[in-house]
């Protein structure tokens, strides 16, 4: 079957680049990873136009495990829903592979950077194509494994190795419930196949399992347990801290991994077991909560980050919070509709503020991320500073940008989802509103007012080259006409293409609302876009001095927020720390070093002791031996003739 | 249990590989010229595993029943017989004994160059001592076998081994030989209350009062345990594995520990399931306890060495959870899982070796930057470590989802608390990884990276690392017939499927 090839290609240019790239591809590496990825992409766009046709393709490749009666095969499944991910990945990917043969170039270590991306194509392909749970869960770790190599691309600098690894391990944690989840649900359907559980989720419903004392819903605890993945992967509350770090790798890698493809895994993943979240009301009201909650909690910590990179960070987290909180309130298409515009407005902010650095640096700037550093930059960067501010009206929900139609479905959904839903809801135009803000606020602060940084600098600010600012191009064409595809049927009758598209996976949201009800919701979204971006433009452009006055004013909730609430300092607190300090002390020190090892050297040390009162009787002293066999003798002899 | 001779092959294939290390060794002794004496060693156990293959393609992967069977009198009044036979576990265990026997050869070198007779003359005894161990089927057989591993690896240790080697040397003699007495007196027991036999197919199929079977449960546990080793009896370990030289090393983590589990499941389990079942509960915390315990010992390590023995503790504890969940999965993850780890520790400690030689320091605090020294090393060192990991793709995945997966039909919490080591050990080990090979660059050091002979050490274990990830049916195939059999056989005895109703009720399903 060819479509197995879509994985496959980048995996070959993965295993050339690896092998060769050091010693002969070298500045090269391009030629093998872009042709694979873009071959890929048509791959893809097949793919998808059969979907598209009607049909579906679920087929196994060989037997995986086979262990008694579980069973596991590598197998493949493309719906529409596999097929919308599909277009995402390849498409974003091959214009990002582009898009770093300008970025990279001259790096050191070019072929090792075109080797790990490719992987982690070939890795994200897998996650979206398995057509089984532990075929899932593979593309799901090594995705991780991909971001933990690119993350500490830079490895020789310490922040950029220890944010691969925090990274890592964090998303362990989500993985250690996600991978119990993948365990339950073998150890209840009999299969870790889709279809499979899918199609009898409706026959354990209302099932319990006794856990720790507890009855639970099997299928709520398999719900949560898999949600606690998505969490880590999708770095929501509170597995969030590892995704502002990742920002420690190259800035292609921020945008494909760590905006458009990886981190929304999550996001897919849910909606990939909509059968299963559907019959458990608390599952669905925890992804609710949790991204509503994300959504706003990540959004208060961008208003005030000065590193251009950590300001999309925090944005992205918000933004998958968006999605969560659709997918909680069962707007599933709703959520992978969002998925897709805000991979291509995403990427774009990232790969702009790529462009950015990138002019930055061989301007010979060296704080090159930070914003209180640029300024002016419009006229130095002008293709720049259009594709940027076409994404900022894209995510911050501007009419007849992409995001609007998206975020917009997201907002009307949760407000009709009752009561929790309207609560959720003002939590998300909140967030919209503090979206608006930090959005212009990185747009003034870098592109508008003087230049911060020295003179000299500023005369070698030059707008990127073609390579990079082509794709720039084209994500921006994403970023304005992708949302498209979903018009509200309140504008347009037969609008919503991809969520008749995704039905027949997704199913259709619950519940209608009034016109009335819509229109309000709409007006809101729109009224809080523009207010943000008001607030914005006053403080960044007209009364330059406010920032600082407010900043004095709220001292202690500016600290709060730009030091991210000290979760860091938390976790590294209650947990890091106490549990090296026990393995050294503790476990080490006491229990391996005194306990056992007491004990292990105190018996010899004891039969040492008990031996030398062995050897007084043997003394070699022939007269006390001879006294001793006597009596022995004696002994033997009465006992022989008494025992009778 | 029948015991149809199954001889595929018409000549005694497992005595010739059992035997074809002793009879190098005695070859070595009339050698003088220390490179004669690698090449020859290197050519026996190039020969062993040749002599092996014929076994693959012969064996009979539909019985559990013991296959290439050879049985001959030996010592007739006390029912000693010369009898051995493999079945689906102890085979796979006889070709990861023959592969790290090739590569021990190749690791020394350079590295062993004083005594160089005497050392592969002591690491071709050893490798007869193993393979003898994991055909026997007789238990007298199995005894001088089982002692006679002691020798050649307190010898390498004591004589080649590090600065404390006296000291590691003579712990490692004495903790497992105390075991080892204990497994003897239950021997003698065996012997007296079966009808006089040291068959081991027959005295597996005895049945023995559930006090009887407490007693020698435990005075087999206690040699298996040590060997293992199950905390807390783990205490040898890291000093044995720092102290000896790589080849020990890699011997002792990737063969000689798994003979304790695999003793579990050889002996303990077929000949004493009411016991097991009585003691299964304390072996789970036990194991979980070593998961747990040995993975945060981990990160206060300082010494290359010992931090990949205390992992061996994390690691193993895994494998006896897995045999003592004694459902399918459970223990044919757990086999699987002491493949891989000595596949995979031998892999790192041959590595922690290979640099060695260069640096002669395994203090980790003295490595730092070496991902741009040694390109090559790391790329090769970061495959094993994420296999250690169990990251799927790598044959850790597949031995450690089975393991969980069996521990959690099983019992739940000790599933949960299982899975936990996945965490600390990504922990632990990617922090190695970052203190060696990305932070602390040292300017001006020059260390050359891994050469020809080195890489082809290395390669057939990246091999089985990817192989068995992607394809674990090589060598799950081999291990169904015996493993559902073992299981069967224990159900039918204990009445009972899951090993832990007794304790707790926890069901899964309906209301």
């Amino acid at each position: 079957m060819k479509y197995a090839l879509i994985p496959l290609l980048p995996l070959i240019a993965f295993m050339i680049n690896i092998l060769f790239g050091r010693r002969y591809i070298k500045d090269k590496a391009h030629w093998v990873s872009v042709p694979a990825v873009i071959g890929s992409f048509i791959l893809a766009v097949s793919a998808f136009m059969d979907v598209k046709a009607g049909n579906v393709i679920n087929i196994d490749i060989y037997n995986w495990i086979a262990s008694g009666s579980f069973k596991v095969a590598i197998g493949f499944l493309i719906d529409p829903l596999t097929a919308v991910m599909l277009i995402v990945v390849t498409s974003i990917s091959s214009l990002i592979f582009i898009y770093s043969i300008g970025y990279m170039h001259g790096d050191g270590g070019y072929y090792r950077f075109y080797a790990y991306l490719s992987l982690f194509v070939f890795s994200m392909l897998i996650l979206v194509m398995a057509n089984n749970f532990l075929l899932l869960y593979f593309g799901w770790e090594a995705v991780g494994l991909c971001s933990y190599f690119l993350i500490g691309f830079w490895f020789h600098k310490k922040s950029a190795a220890d944010a691969g690894k925090k990274a890592f391990i964090v998303n362990r944690f989500g993985d250690f419930g996600f991978g119990l989840g993948v365990i339950l649900i073998f150890l209840t359907f009999g299969s870790l196949e889709y279809t499979h559980v899918f199609g009898h989720a409706s026959v354990i419903a209302g099932k319990t399992i006794n856990f720790f004392g507890y009855d639970v819903g099997t299928i709520t605890l398999i719900c949560l347990l898999l949600f606690c993945g998505a969490v880590g992967k999708s770095a929501q509350l509170p597995l969030h801290v590892w995704l502002p770090d990742a920002m420690e790798g190259p800035t292609p890698v921020s945008a494909l991994i760590h905006a458009a493809t990886m981190v929304t895994a999550g996001v897919f993943m849910v909606a990939r077991c909509n059968p299963l979240f559907d019959l458990s009301p608390v599952a669905m009201n925890t992804v609710a909560v949790v991204g509503g909650v994300t959504a706003i909690f990540a959004a208060t910590i961008a208003l005030v980050q000065n590193d251009i990179k950590r300001v999309i960070a925090y944005s992205t987290i918000s933004q998958l919070g968006y999605m969560f909180l659709a997918l909680g309130v069962g707007a599933y298409s709703a959520g992978i509709f969002h998925l897709y515009t805000h991979a291509y407005f995403k990427a774009l902010l990232f790969l702009a503020s790529g462009s950015v650095i990138h002019a930055l640096h061989h301007a010979g700037h060296h704080d090159e991320q930070n914003m209180q550093k640029m300024g002016g930059l419009k006229k130095h960067m002008p293709t720049t500073y259009i594709v940027f501010i076409l994404a900022t009206l894209s995510i911050t929900g501007i009419p007849l940008f992409s995001g609007f139609f998206s975020k917009d479905e997201i907002l009307y959904r949760a407000f009709l989802g009752g009561g929790l839903g309207k609560f959720l809801w003002f939590l998300a135009a909140l967030a919209a509103l503090m979206t608006a803000f930090y959005s212009w606020r990185l747009i003034y602060l870098t592109f508008h007012g003087k230049f911060r940084g020295s003179d000299e600098h500023e005369h070698h600010i030059h707008e990127s080259p073609k390579v990079i600012t082509i794709p720039l191009w084209l994500l921006a064409f994403g970023a304005v006409f992708a949302g498209y595809v979903g018009i509200p049927p309140i504008f347009y009758e037969h609008g919503d293409r991809i969520g008749e598209f995704l039905a027949p996976v997704l199913g259709h949201p619950l519940g209608h609302g009034t016109h009335a009800e819509e229109i309000f919701v709409i007006a809101v979204s729109i009224l809080v876009a523009l207010a943000g971006w008001f607030i914005a433009y006053t403080m960044y452009l007209k009364k330059t001095e406010l920032p600082q006055k407010l900043e004095a004013r709220f001292q202690p909730l500016h600290k709060l927020l730009f030091n991210k609430y000290y979760i860091d300092e938390l976790y590294s607190k209650t947990l890091v720390q106490p549990m090296l300090r026990a393995s050294d002390k503790i476990f080490l020190g006491f229990f391996d070093g005194r306990i056992i090892e007491g004990v292990v050297n105190g018996v010899p040390s004891f039969i040492a002791s008990f031996s030398r009162g062995l050897r007084r009787i043997q003394t070699g002293v022939f007269s006390s031996y001879a006294l001793v066999m006597a009596i022995g003798a004696l002994c033997i002899i009465a006992a022989m003739v008494f025992w009778k | 249990m029948e015991s149809t001779a199954l001889n595929q092959i018409d000549y005694p294939i497992l005595s010739i590989i059992v035997f074809m290390p002793l009879a190098g060794a005695l070859l070595l002794l009339f050698i003088r010229n220390a490179s004669a004496v690698r090449w020859t060693s290197l050519f026996i156990t190039c020969a062993g595993l040749a002599a092996a293959l014929p076994i693959i393609a012969s064996f009979d992967k539909t019985t559990h029943l013991m296959q290439f069977q050879e049985a001959y009198e030996w010592i007739p009044s006390w029912g000693i017989n010369y009898f051995i036979g493999i079945d689906g576990i102890s085979v796979l265990f006889i070709f990861l004994t023959l592969l790290l026997s090739i590569l021990s050869v190749l690791v020394s070198w350079k590295s062993v160059e004083t005594k160089v007779k005497e050392f592969h003359i002591a690491l071709l005894v050893m490798e007869t001592a193993i393979l003898g161990v994991f055909v026997s089927l007789d238990f007298f057989l199995f005894y001088i076998f089982w002692e006679a591993m002691l020798v050649p690896m307190f010898i390498l240790i004591g004589v080649w081994g590090g600065k404390d080697r006296i000291y590691a040397a003579v712990k490692f003699f004495l903790y497992t030989f105390a075991g080892s007495v204990l497994m003897l007196v239950g021997i003698i027991v065996l012997y007296y209350n079966g009808s006089a036999t040291l068959d081991i197919l027959a005295l597996s199929s005895m049945r023995y009062p559930f006090t009887l079977q407490c007693w020698l449960f435990l005075a087999f546990f206690a040699a298996f345990a040590v060997k293992v080793p199950m905390f807390p009896f783990h205490t040898w370990l890291p000093d044995a594995h720092t102290e000896a030289p790589t080849a020990g090393s890699v011997i002792l983590a990737g063969v000689l520990i798994k003979m304790g589990a695999y003793g579990f499941l050889r002996f303990s389990i077929p000949m004493f399931p009411d016991a097991v079942k009585f003691f299964a509960l304390p072996i789970f915390i036990l194991s979980v306890v070593a998961i747990i315990y040995g993975a945060l010992v981990c990160f206060a390590q300082k010494d290359l060495k010992r931090l990949i023995a205390y992992s061996s503790v994390s690691h193993m504890g895994f494998v006896t959870l897995g045999i003592f969940a004694l459902n399918t999965q459970g223990v044919e993850g757990g086999i699987l899982q002491m493949l891989n780890h000595g596949i995979i520790t031998g892999a790192l400690f041959l590595m922690i070796g290979m640099i060695y030689e260069r640096t002669h320091t395994r203090a980790i605090s003295d490595y730092g930057g070496f991902a741009r020294i040694v390109p090559w090393y790391a790329g090769i060192f970061i495959i094993f470590v994420f296999a250690s990991i169990g990251l799927p793709g790598t044959n850790g995945f597949i031995g450690e989802f089975l393991i969980i997966l069996g521990a959690f039909g099983a019992h739940k919490l000790f599933g949960v608390l299982a899975a936990t080591g996945i965490i600390l050990g990504a922990g632990y080990m990617l922090w190695l990884y970052q203190r060696v090979f990305f932070e602390g660059y040292k300017e001006g050091l020059s260390v050359h990276d891994i050469n020809f002979r080195e890489v082809v050490t290395l390669l057939p274990l990246i091999i089985l690392v990817f192989l068995i990830g992607f394809y674990p049916d090589a060598l799950l195939d081999f291990m169904h017939p015996s493993v559902e059999h073992l299981i069967e056989e224990f159900r039918a005895d204990t009445n009972g499927k899951n090993i832990f109703s007794q304790y707790i009720g926890l069901h899964l399903g309906g209301r």
